[in-house]
Formats: C-alpha cells, structure tokens, sequence
C-alpha cells in the first residue's frame, strides 16, 4: 500500500522539484561585488534608501493634473514638485503618515489613490468581502434547497422498465470525460 | 470625393443593417421564410458598405488628405506609412469605425460557419446582431464622423500621438476590438434563445465555439496591449488599474465564466440562467468599456477626446440594449430554470462556484472603478481608486478561484465524494504550500504576497501534471502515442488554459517581489551595476527619425566578464505634436529582462539612465499565450468541426414563437 | 414575472443613472478641502518691488482675492479681461499670486496685457502653491477678513463667477464682518 503510494505520488513530486530547479536558476543571484574599471556612475538619488521610500509612497500618490497617472510615473511639473516635497518632508524625519497627512489637508482625498477607510468608502472596502460571502451564502442555501427537492427514487416496476429501455436500445455512449 | 464616398456607404450600411435589423426578426416571429432569408444577405451587405467606408478613411490617411478633419487631427506627411494606416483607429471617430467594421465581419462570419443552424434561430441571430449595428453606425454617423470635412484644407497635419506610433498600435486595437465585438455574437444566440423561448444543449453546443473564439481574441488583446504599455511608457509597469484598462478586464472576466457556464449548459442541461445572464452581461460591459472611454465620464490615460453629447448617444444605446435583454430575461427566466440536478458535492457544484465568484470579482471591479462617479454624483466628495485598492482585493478574491480551478477536473459530475476528492488533491495541496513556502525563502523574499503566489502557481502545475497523468491512465494497455491522441483537443484546450494561468502567476509573483531599480547620472565611459549586471555607456548620439529627433544611447550590459546584449534606450522629440518620449530599450530572456531607459541630460553632459531587471516578466506574456492556444484547441475540437459539416436535422425548423 | 428576475434590470436602471448624472459632472475638478478653513500663511516677495515683502497678515480685516496666476498659462489671458472688470470696479483688492514664472516674463506679461492687481507676490518655487492645493493654473481664493477661505474658484475667472458668485458673497462676507 505505501509502495503504491509512493509509485502514485512520485511522479507528482517529480515535476515541482523540476520546477522550483527552473525558479532558483532563474531566480537572481547576489550581484557580485567587483571593483568596476572605468569609473562607476552616481546614483541620481544622494540617498538610495530614501529614494526606495519616495518611491514607494508616490506609487501611492496621484499627479492631480494627468490623466490617472502617480506621481511616481508622471514627469508634469506638479508631480516633480509634489515628489519633491515628499522627499524633504520624509527626509526631515516625517514618517509617511504624517506626509499623507500633509497632502490630504491641501488636496483632499483625491490625492490618495488608496482609498481612506472612512463612512463614504465603507460600501467600497466593505462591498467585495460582503458580496463574496451574501452570494456563498446564497449559493449553499439554494443547493441545500436543491438537494431536499431531489429526484424521485423509482419503484421496482419503473426499475424494470427503466433497465428494459436502457438494454433495448443500443449502448449509450460513456460519459463525456471532460 | 472619396470621403463623401466613404460616408454614403457608411449610411448605406445603416440603412441595410435596418432591414436586418427588423425584417428577420419579424420573419422569426411569424414564420416567413421569405423575410428571416433577408438576414443573411443584408449582413454581407452591410459588412460590403462598411468594409468600403474604411477602406476609404484609409485611403485619406494614405494619400494624407488633410481636407479631412480627422486625418489633418492625426497625421502627417512626414508619419511613416504604416503608422498612417494604422492611425485610421488612433482615436475616437476612426476606432468607432473600426468596432463598427469588426462587427460587420463577426456577422458575416456567422452567416458563414453556421449554414446548418434552423433558419428561425440564424433569423433571430442575425436580427440581433443588425440592431447592434444600427445603433453602431448611426451613433458613428450622428456624433462622430470621421468623414467629417476640414474647409480650407491645413497643408500639415497635427500627426499621430507619438504614444501610438509603435507596433502595439497596428496589433493591440484591432486584437482587442475582435474581443470585445465578438462577445455580441455570444449576446445575439442568447437574446435568440430567449425569444424562441428555447434553450436547449443544442443551443449551447452552437454558442461554445463563438464564445471561445471571442474569449481568445480578448485574452490576446489584453495581453498585447499590457505588453506595449510595458516597453511603451519606459518604467516597467504592466497593468494600471485604470478604467479603461478595467473595462476590457471585465468582460474578460464574465466571458471566462461563460465559456464555463456554457460547458455546463451543454453537457447538463443546466445553468440556463447563468449562462443568458453571464452572455448578456459579458456584453453589457463592453458596451460599457466604448462608454466609458468616450463620454468622459472617468479619468484615463486611454480616453480619447470626450465630449459630453456622445456619452448620452452611447448611454441611450447602452440603455436600449441591455434594458430590452434585461426583460426579455425576466420574461424568460422562469422556463430556463430547471435542468440536471446534482449533490452539493460535484463538478457542477464547483462550476457554480465558478461562476459565482468570477462575477463577485468583476462586480468588486466595477465598483472599484466607478465608485468616484457614486460619490461625486451623490455630493460625497471626490475620492481616487487606484492600484493599491485593486490589488488588495482582487488577489483574495481570485485566489479561491485558482485552487478551484484545479480542484475542479477531479471532480465527477452529478455527484462525488469530498473524502475522495480530498485524497487526490490533498497531497497536491499541501505539496504546493511547502513549496510555495520554500521557493519564497530561498529567493529571499518571504512575504504574504509572494508565498501565496508561488503556492497558487505551485499547485496549478502540480494539479496539471496529475491531471495528465490521470488521464494517461485511464487507457492501460494502450501505446503511450495513442492515449496521448486519445484525449481530446477540447480537453487539450482546458489544460493549456489553466496551465497559462498558472505560469503568469509565477510571472507576476516573481516580477513583483523581485524586480529591481537603478537611477543614474551616467557619464560616457561610466558603468552601473544592477542584479549581477554591468552597464556601460558607450555613447550618445543623434539619431533623428521621419518626424522625430532623438538623442541614441548605446549601452553593453555584460554579466561578469560575459557580454549579454547592446541596448539603444532613445529619447526623441516628434516635432508636429511637440511632445518628448522616451523610448526604452529591452533585452527579453526567458528568466528575466534588462530594461534600459534614457531620461534627461544634465548640465555636466551627464545622461540619467534608469535601469530596470524584471526577472520572469516574459512568463505573464507566455502565460497569455497559453491561454489563447487553449482556447484556440478547445474551439477548434472535432465536435464542432464535425458540427458545421453535418447538414441541419429534419426536424430543426420547428417554429416557436 | 417573479419579481426576483426584475433584479438585474433594477440593478441596471440604478447603475445607468449613475452613469447619466456623471456626464453632468467634471472628474477632473477637485474641490478644495481648505473651504471654511484658515487660509495658509505665507510671506513672500512682491512682484513689482523685489524687496518688498508682501504676508498674509498684511491682508487682515479685508476681504479680498487670491488669483494664481502665471505668464506661461493660455487660460489665464482667458480670464484677465475678468479680472481687469473687476479690479476697476473697486470691490475688493485682488492680490496675484505669481506661480513658478521668472520675474521678467511676469512683468512683461503684466506690461502687456494690463496689471488688476493691487500688487503680485512671487512664488517661484510653488511651494506656497502647493499650501493653498494649486494644481492647475489659474485658481483664485476669495478669503475673508478673519484669513479664513471661503471659496475657490478652480480654472479661469468668468463674468458668470464673477456676477453669481463672488460679488454676491463679497457683499455677504461685508457685511458679517
């Protein structure tokens, strides 16, 4: 029994150890570190770990005068600008709450491309979760409904019959598989 | 003179798509053969006139006719020939066009392939079809003719975006439009079905290849366009959440789930319901996509022009047709229901589900995009949906549709058993999270995003391979060569699919958690490191183009002491529109990309270049693929090819009413 | 019909006149969150007399308008007829605003096209700007005698404002205070 299972579930194993084989080759390696010969060119940023963060808080952010586009990805003016100011604000020592603060005072919450989690937005955070559970819900009822309603059994005359029809005619065809 | 030819035949075609509009219909209605035998030639007609109105916005473009107003808008002499042609759908006036000539050549198409259909159901079809033409074609010829004249002419043209001018413009639309249009011949069999009151398997059996056929060319046009925009705007990003980009997201979504409630109603009888509302609501919301890209009632980087009074036109539209399908439904619905029944646990069980949870993700969709619009219209404020909400909730949501989805073919129909189900893919389960788990430890990143991720992945190419291998021995005894022929392409059709779903998880989980950024002040000579990569930049000269100057970079990337590839990032200058672009430069591999960007020049003669390694990214496109090829197999399996060959069965022009 | 099967077209009448009254509205306009509130301080250099300073409390115990504006913006030569009405109708003081714009191309634009205002304060980096929520340009604040804002009008000053809006609420605002 366990040898049958072992034949049964090796294949299976097989092909995700070859997979994750595929991922780690694929998957980056550590940069090597080398003394580059000709000079090595400077970062844009003076601070790359600071960069990471406006970054990272822009993504999040909205250029009021483009199309829907972030700060992060717009070059207009006013998201310079406004990317600009969450440099400063993040480098003075403000964490990123207190810079979505800053925005949202002069803004609005249509800065904010994520959402507030306020009373208006209640049916948008709330609305997916609800939905998906109201119609599971739903679902299983009417099926439960379904099962109660099912098919009546035969008698043992329908039985006959029934089997008497099904040999007469010639085979059915086996259930389509897929 | 030939634009005004053009328009003629744009009203000519209105005029014949009205008589087929109106008279099969009324032939269907009151059996008269004599009328619904007007469908078909009044289609071909139509796709006649229409197709010759493109032809000759074409030609202005071509011949650069800037008496035109459309072109002299989006063209120019110095436009290379191919981006004039394919600027003829570069926006609002010529890509209605272009929907209304797909829609034409959809029609045809089923007035080709489906010869042995009954006569009263092709009537009805077609009939369908034609109202969605009329109210194509008049909406093009009231408030957006692209044949509309600019007197005096201009000698230059203001020439296409330069976003557009690139080869995703000549594949994407078109791929896209072919999607989108084709979900209405999905829309006319169910609206047929609904009218004779009839829908049986044979009406599934008819509606599965058309569907399918839509729902590859959508997957594919989707994928095109998220590829361009990913090489196109030179920072990496592949999929925005934007409205319009959610408005072909949509339909995908409900079209996935009819090509499954199809399978259903096919091969069970049941799902009636599901199915008409699933075909109706598929179109429903890309007739919604056209509205919200051209009424301006959202904010999108893929808008064209808005103005208000074509929104009306398209809401009116909009209105008619899904209002009208709508009763027709509740008229109906109460004959649809019915059909096999089955236990709680069963395939047809999870094929509810299905359904069931890819509407909830395409409703949360919907809401997300359009909520703004609530708030606004109800005086709430004005809020921003954007990625962030996107992403945190449609990765919960979609995450029970995976396991799903290959939880699902172990399932027996009617009937099964959870203790048996659970030992088949219990192991696979539990396999695929450890190893979701492992892989994410060993690449470095263990985070819940990208252990989920590679857990779903993990078990969709798990579930495949015993899948396959359940099916393989199912035929003991048999040559491997023959059990392999032995299974069905239709069955082909669903393991490529699911699979594509699992490698562009692997792709998007990969890219997600392990992409890589550098930003530098690269001088000539200089090198930047990024991932194991080097960078050196060789040189910058000036390379102009036929209606741009741009300044070229040439950049060795090397891996080690191994050289890799030469990237060429441009910025360049398109001079009639008077707008900069940058024009990055790839190095596609199979296991990640080096994307190389050229931004400003500095005073001290340096250039800013951005670098970008996106390991994996090349799996979401190939997942598409996948995908598509699926489709492709499961469209083209012999059942319906041996379908159209059989002629109709006697007893198939039975009239209902 | 079982009501149940009239859901989705309820459903859909709802969603479809959402979408109609959208057409009415404007995605793209933001409404100021800083209505009713303290108008950000500021102190910056005039315009016409370099150093000169010009600071929000300077404006106290008056009511008057902040117009954001900039040689560089097409919009704004739209509105300027507007406001050279207004400034000759002695009403209140209008104060510019000067957004990111070079001192030089500022005179001249003002040289050419005639100067409304009682003088105009430079703000070449926008910060100021961005404190008062610009995000297009022109934008002008009606503030009131207390410093605190009461109305924003978003894009280029019309006769209609003008007429409709702002004197009406000037008189008011006078008359409270």
């Amino acid at each position: 029994m366990r040898a049958d299972l072992l034949r049964r579930v090796t294949p299976t194993l097989v092909w995700p150890l070859l997979l994750t084989a595929v991922l780690l080759t694929g998957a980056p390696t550590v940069a090597i570190a080398q003394a580059a010969p000709a000079s090595e060119a400077v970062p844009v940023a003076d601070d790359p770990a600071l960069e990471a963060r406006v970054e990272a808080l822009s993504h999040m952010l909205r250029c009021l005068v483009c199309q829907n586009q972030s700060i992060a990805e717009s070059n207009a003016p006013l998201a310079v600008d406004l990317r600009n100011q969450v440099r400063e604000q993040l480098a003075s020592g403000k964490d990123e709450d207190a810079v979505i603060d800053f925005l949202v005072a002069r803004y609005g919450d249509f800065v904010l491309y994520m959402p507030p989690v306020k009373a208006v937005t209640v049916v948008l955070w709330l609305g997916p979760g609800l939905l998906l559970i109201g119609c599971a819900g739903w679902l299983a009822l009417r099926l439960r409904r379904r099962q109660r309603e099912a098919a009546p059994t035969l008698s043992g005359e329908q039985h006959r019959r029934a089997r008497a029809l099904l040999e007469g005619a010639t085979q059915p065809p086996e259930e389509p598989r897929s | 003179m030939i634009p005004e030819l053009g328009h003629f035949a744009l009203i000519l075609a209105l005029v014949i798509a009205l008589v087929q509009a109106v008279l099969p219909l009324v032939g269907a209605h009151r059996n008269r053969a004599a009328l619904m035998a007007v469908a078909r030639p009044a289609a071909q007609g139509q796709f006649l006139f229409v197709a010759f109105a493109f032809g000759c916005l074409t030609w202005a473009f071509v011949q650069n006719d800037f008496s035109v107003q459309y072109v002299a808008m989006h063209s120019n002499t110095a436009t290379p020939l191919y981006y004039r042609i394919t600027g003829v759908w570069g926006s609002h006036e010529g890509s209605l066009l272009l929907w209304a000539l797909t829609l034409s050549m959809w029609t045809v198409a089923v007035t080709i392939f489906s010869r042995n259909l009954p006569e009263v159901f092709m009537a009805r079809v077609l009939g369908v079809l034609g109202w969605v033409s009329v109210g194509f074609l008049s909406f093009t010829l009231v408030t957006s003719n692209p044949f509309e004249r600019l007197l005096p002419g201009v000698a230059e043209g203001r020439d296409l975006n330069p976003l557009l001018q690139d080869p995703g413009m000549i594949i994407h639309p078109p791929l896209l439009y072919m999607g989108y249009v084709g979900f209405s011949v999905a829309f006319a069999f169910a609206i047929a079905a609904l009218l004779s009151g009839r829908m049986d398997a044979a009406w599934a059996r008819w509606s599965r290849p058309w569907t399918t056929v839509a729902w590859v060319f959508l997957t594919a046009g989707i994928a095109v366009g998220s590829g361009w925009a990913y090489y196109e705007l030179g920072w990496g990003g592949w999929w925005f959440w934007d409205p319009v980009e959610n408005a072909s997201f949509m339909p995908w979504l409900l079209g996935t789930a009819l090509v499954h409630s199809l399978a259903v109603t096919e091969k069970r009888g049941a799902f009636r319901s599901w199915t008409v509302l699933l075909a109706i609501g598929a179109f429903s919301l890309s007739l919604l996509g056209t509205f919200l890209v051209r009424s301006g009632v959202l904010t999108s980087v893929h808008a064209f022009a808005t103005d208000p009074r074509r929104g009306l036109f398209i809401l009116a539209l909009l209105v008619l047709v899904i209002g009208v399908s709508l009763v027709l439904y509740a008229w109906r619905a109460p004959t649809l229901s019915g059909g096999g029944s089955f236990k709680l646990v069963s395939r047809d069980t999870v094929l509810l589900g299905n359904n069931v949870l890819l509407s909830v993700v395409s409703a949360s969709v919907l809401l997300g995009t359009l909520y703004p619009l609530f708030l606004d219209a109800l005086n709430l404020g004005k809020i921003s949906v954007g990625p962030p909400y996107f992403q945190s909730v449609f990765v919960p949501l979609m995450t029970p549709v995976v396991i799903l989805m290959m939880i699902g073919p172990f399932v027996r129909w009617k009937g099964d058993d959870m203790r048996r189900i659970m030992r088949t893919v219990a192991p696979g389960i539990g396999a695929s999270a450890v190893i979701g788990l492992a892989v994410a430890f060993l690449v470095g990143h263990v985070t819940w995003r990208t252990v989920l991720g590679l857990a779903l992945a993990a078990w969709v190419v798990i579930g495949s391979v015993q899948l396959l291998w359940r099916r393989l021995a199912e035929r003991p005894g048999a040559a491997a060569a023959a059990r392999l022929r032995g299974i069905p392409r239709a069955w082909w059709g669903m393991w490529l699919a699911h699979l594509g779903i699992g490698v562009f998880i692997i792709g998007v989980t990969m890219v997600g958690s392990l992409d890589s950024t550098i930003n530098v002040k690269m001088h000539q000579g200089q090198t930047a490191q990024i991932a194991g990569y080097t960078l050196t930049l060789r040189d910058v000269v000036e390379a102009p183009g036929p209606n741009y100057a741009a300044a070229r970079a040439t950049l060795e990337v090397t891996r080690g002491s191994t050289p890799v590839a030469t990237l060429h990032p441009e910025k360049r200058f398109y001079h009639a529109q008077q707008m900069p672009m940058t024009e990055a430069s790839l190095d596609i591999g199979p296991f990640r990309d080096v994307y190389v960007s050229l931004g400003e020049q500095l005073e001290d003669g340096a250039w800013i270049v951005s670098a970008y390694h996106k390991p994996f990214i090349s799996w979401i496109w190939l997942g598409c693929i996948l995908m598509a090829i699926g489709g492709v197999f499961a469209a083209s399996d012999s059942r319906y090819r041996r379908l159209a060959e059989r002629s109709a069965p006697a007893g198939a022009v039975r009239q209902t009413s | 019909m079982k009501a149940k099967f009239l859901v989705p077209l309820g459903l859909f009448f709802v969603l479809a006149g959402f979408l109609a009254f959208g057409l009415t509205l404007n995605p793209r306009e933001i409404p100021s969150p800083l209505i009713d509130k303290p108008a950000p301080d500021f102190r910056l250099a005039r315009l016409d007399m370099p150093d000169a300073q010009l600071g929000l409390a300077d404006m106290r115990g008056q009511v008057w308008l902040l117009n954001v504006w900039a040689s560089w913006c097409v919009a704004c030569r739209q509105e300027h007829p507007v406001l050279l009405d207004f400034a000759r109708r002695q009403v209140a003081p209008l104060i510019g605003l000067n957004y990111k714009d070079g001192r030089d191309d500022a005179l001249g634009w003002l040289k050419q096209h005639g100067d409304p205002y009682v003088t105009s304060v430079v703000d070449s980096d926008g910060r100021v700007g961005i404190d008062y929520g610009v995000y297009g340009v022109p934008e002008t604040f009606l503030i009131d005698q207390n410093g605190m804002i009461r109305y924003k009008q978003i894009g280029p000053v019309t006769p209609e404002v003008v007429r409709d809006v702002l004197l009406p609420k000037i008189e008011e605002l006078k008359r409270a205070g």
